[in-house]
């Protein structure tokens, strides 16, 4: 690691940094200033904030340890229309929540696909709804971002030391021993941190498929604090709640996580063989488990929808293309702020960088919102503001997502060709062009596509701001407020087609380039 | 070329968000829940049938509307709130900002008497229970029969925490069992299949046959019938009463258009506005003969008994309602 040796600073990326835990603890602060202060919290909270923090390390443990065989098969196996399943194994991550609930529904629901069949079986129904409801949800969202970051972590370990171990006469033990669990050691520490930080702040889902509330998380009880209650102060103390919970986890993320250090290779492509007998059946059938678990809840929402799309009104049109374009404008600017954060920390960048960018994972998009609204108040009109903040906060809460991906590849950028480029004196913009560019571009793709896409399925943090010029999401509830479900479900695959759509244009493009 | 045609998109759809400023016209700004703007909510009609007489421009700005008048305060640009409901009436109350309605309230058609002279019913419903009568062939035909029905009779219900029908059904309940509730809770918590945030998960839930009955109006039938020419959604009716639910419009002591906001105010009773609220708020109207609902709303079934607790009783009871409900939902 190019770290120690090479502390080279970034003033760039530090006040990047700087900003992004201003804006979220500032926030946080002007929620606080407006109460007079925190609120103690009450018994219930506490049940909320145990209940978040239970189902958050059971959700992140099962997706973590169902990627692994997913992407072990995935990385050493090669088939027809492999990349396709690549790339749409990701879909869950980027469908909008109340889509995704729609979809599950009618797979593991009372009147399911599944429960149909066990019921003609005569076997025992299964139940969605109550704490597995909520894990298996989790799960669904979870699942494609671990199984793509640990996949891009086989895919790092360059072709070499897979051919050194062939002709070292490497069983497959000894392969798993010496370049897959090292790589494993340093990626699932931060997979499992993102997927734990993800469902701290589960809200809509918790609640939808909790059964009751046992099942009440951090989030909703803020969300209550604000709306019920009027209670500010107890909102800006949860919301304090979810950041230490937030620093907590990553603190022994860093802890577990050590680096794996493979070294340079020549970019040759991969040479991971896949192996015969009961391994190909083993890899088949977790590649056809993953698929038939992550895309039929799409499929049954898509065929349900899909018929009424033409139907839509004009106004849903509209809708759709304001919303792609703020999703092309927080996905430039997440872009440009992730890679500026990632090559600081790359460099040796002090810890609270990191710590910094994972804070909009965590940040109670209510808190954040009402914040923003109580900061920008004199500045300008909110309705003026509604949607440059709209894009800029869909900007930031996409960060934490492309840092994973990006973080890892600009620590091996640094450290395989950071001293290489120093001793040419190769800097600025040439550097940016010829080297980082070059090999940043997949996970800056990466993390492009997912800020598009995240960005156009979010509701918008800041009803409080209110506009008069809808996005698609919004457009999506005031259907379904309207009785309008058959139109909802079409608009829902309207919606999940475009943010499909922007995921892949940005994720292709990267590996494109 | 590319960045020209984004900026040829991207900028109109910023600019139009302060739009009409060079017009003349004097603009009543009215805060709204997000559905009563939408052109599917009563918002198009509101706004073209006031400014038809108004010289003016009705501008809706819709959101997350009494917390945020809460945070400006008296520096609000809102001359009327519309959409408010009676579970947050004595907060707003008690922060001064809004002027009386000056209307008169002794001849509504609601099934209780109204004496607020600050916020003012533009419509009104009942809870209920709505099942498809050809999925649910024997609902229950009263809220006895439902605590006794078998467990896997399951319904769906809005958590009072996040929504007014959901905070509705805890009044219901304590209305019809007063202290005796919490045993009520504990039968009807095992058929409770979910508990959601809001009304339209629930709502879609049901429509998509998870759940036999769902937590809904009296009126949602209505919907039904008259958009969709199904005549299978029924509301159970029971004897032992429904809770009324009204939605409220006020005005803002603070308004710089106090003739536009008070005109407004004075509108909203006529015949021509309630008119409209039926089939574009599927709900009824707070003042008009029955004889001038559509058929549809007429033709509805109406619970014999209406149970409604004050903003003070509502306000005092809430959090042990709250409380008793947690409960029975931990064990």
């Amino acid at each position: 690691m190019a770290a120690g040796v090479f502390p080279i600073r970034q003033p760039g990326g530090a006040a990047i940094a700087a900003a992004l835990a201003a804006l979220v603890l500032g926030t946080l602060a002007a929620v606080a200033w407006q109460a007079r202060g925190l609120s103690a919290l009450g018994p219930w909270d506490w049940r909320a904030v145990w209940f978040t923090i239970w189902q958050a390390v059971v959700s992140a443990s099962v997706s973590a340890i169902l990627a692994i065989p997913v992407a072990r098969a995935l990385a050493r196996r090669r088939f027809a229309g492999r990349a396709v399943l690549v790339t749409l194994l990701g879909a869950p991550f980027i469908l909008p929540v109340i889509v995704a609930i729609m979809g599950l529904i009618s797979v593991f629901g009372r009147g399911g696909v599944l429960n149909d069949a066990l019921r003609a079986a005569g076997l025992p129904e299964i139940s969605i709804y109550g704490w597995q409801g909520v894990i298996l949800a989790h799960v669904f969202f979870n699942l494609p971002l671990s199984v793509r970051l640990i996949l891009q972590g086989w895919q790092a370990i360059p072709a070499e030391r897979f051919r050194l171990a062939e002709s070292l006469g490497f069983a497959p033990r000894d392969i798993a021993r010496h370049l897959e669990r090292p790589m494993l050691r340093a990626v699932l520490p931060g997979v499992w941190l993102a997927v734990f930080l993800v469902c701290l702040t589960s809200f809509t889902v918790a609640l939808a498929l909790g059964g009751g509330p046992r099942a009440t998380t951090v989030e909703l009880a803020i969300y209550q604090a604000f709306r019920f209650d009027f209670d500010l102060g107890r909102a800006a103390m949860l919301g304090l709640v979810q950041i230490a919970l937030c620093v907590a986890a990553m603190a022994l993320a860093r802890w577990i996580a050590i680096p794996a250090a493979f070294g340079a290779g020549l970019d040759m492509p991969s040479q991971l063989r896949g192996l015969g007998g009961w391994r190909r059946l083993a890899d088949g059938l977790a590649i056809t488990l993953a698929a038939a678990f992550l895309l039929w809840p799409i499929l049954a929402v898509t065929l349900r929808g899909l018929p009424r799309i033409p139907l839509l009104p004009p106004e849903v049109w509209d809708a759709a293309v304001r919303s792609v374009v703020m999703a092309l404008i927080s996905a430039t600017l997440a872009i440009l702020l992730s890679l500026a954060l990632a090559l600081a920390i790359a460099r040796g960048g002090a810890r609270w960088i990191e710590t910094a960018g994972m804070l909009p994972l965590v940040a109670s998009p209510l808190v954040l919102g009402t914040g923003l609204f109580i900061l920008l108040r004199g500045v300008a009109s909110p309705q003026a503001m509604a949607l440059p903040v709209t894009v800029a906060i869909n900007a930031i809460m996409a960060l934490p997502f492309g840092l994973r991906a990006l973080i890892p590849a600009a620590r091996d950028l640094e450290g395989d060709f950071g001293r290489l480029a120093d001793s040419l004196d190769m800097r600025g913009l040439a550097r940016l062009r010829l080297l980082v560019l070059p090999r940043l571009a997949r996970p800056l793709g990466f993390a492009g596509g997912l800020a598009a896409a995240l960005a156009m399925g979010d509701l918008g943090v800041i009803t409080l701001f209110a506009t008069d010029q809808p996005t698609l999401p919004l457009k999506l509830y005031q259907l379904m407020n309207s009785y309008r479900m058959a139109d909802a479900s079409a608009c829902a695959v309207l919606l999940m087609a475009i943010s499909f759509a922007l995921f892949w244009l940005f994720d292709r493009g990267g590996r494109l380039a | 070329m590319k960045s020209r045609l984004i900026a040829a998109m991207i900028v109109p759809s910023l600019l139009a968000v302060a739009p009409a400023a060079a017009q003349d016209r004097p603009v009543l700004t009215v805060y709204a829940g997000d559905y009563v703007a939408s052109e599917w909510g009563p918002g198009p009609q509101i706004k073209a049938g006031f400014e038809a007489f108004c010289d003016c421009e009705l501008r809706f700005v819709t959101g997350d509307i009494l917390p945020r008048i809460l945070m400006e305060g008296e520096g609000t640009q809102a001359d009327i709130v519309f959409g408010l409901n009676t579970d947050v009436t004595a907060r707003a109350r008690s922060s001064g900002l809004f002027a009386p309605h000056g209307q008169d309230t002794s001849d509504m058609s609601l099934p209780v008497e109204w004496t607020d002279p600050i916020f003012l019913p533009y419509n009104w419903g009942e809870t209920a229970f709505i099942y498809d009568e050809t999925r649910l062939e024997n609902p229950p035909a009263s809220f006895a029969e439902l605590l006794e029905a078998p467990d896997d009779l399951k319904i769906v219900i809005q958590d009072p925490r996040a929504s007014i029908s959901g905070l509705a059904l805890l009044l219901w309940v304590k209305g019809i069992y007063g202290e005796d509730a919490p045993d009520a809770w504990a039968k009807l918590a095992p058929k409770v299949l979910t508990v959601t945030r809001g009304w339209s998960e629930s709502y879609g839930m049901f429509t998509e046959g998870e759940a036999d009955m769902v937590l809904s109006y009296t009126t949602s039938p209505a919907y039904h019938i008259a958009a969709e020419e199904d005549l299978t959604k029924k509301a159970a009716i029971f004897p032992e009463g429904h809770y009324f639910m009204t939605e409220l419009a006020a005005q803002l002591a603070s308004t710089d258009q106090p003739e536009l906001a008070q005109q407004f105010m004075d509108w909203i009773l006529t015949p021509e506005f309630q008119a409209t609220i039926p089939l574009a708020n599927w709900s009824l109207p707070a003042k008009l003969p029955q004889d001038d609902w559509p058929e549809v709303m007429r033709d509805l079934p109406r619970p014999e008994k209406t149970l409604f607790y004050d903003e003070a009783e509502a306000e005092a009871l809430r959090q042990p309602a709250l409380d008793e409900w947690l409960r029975a939902f931990s064990r």
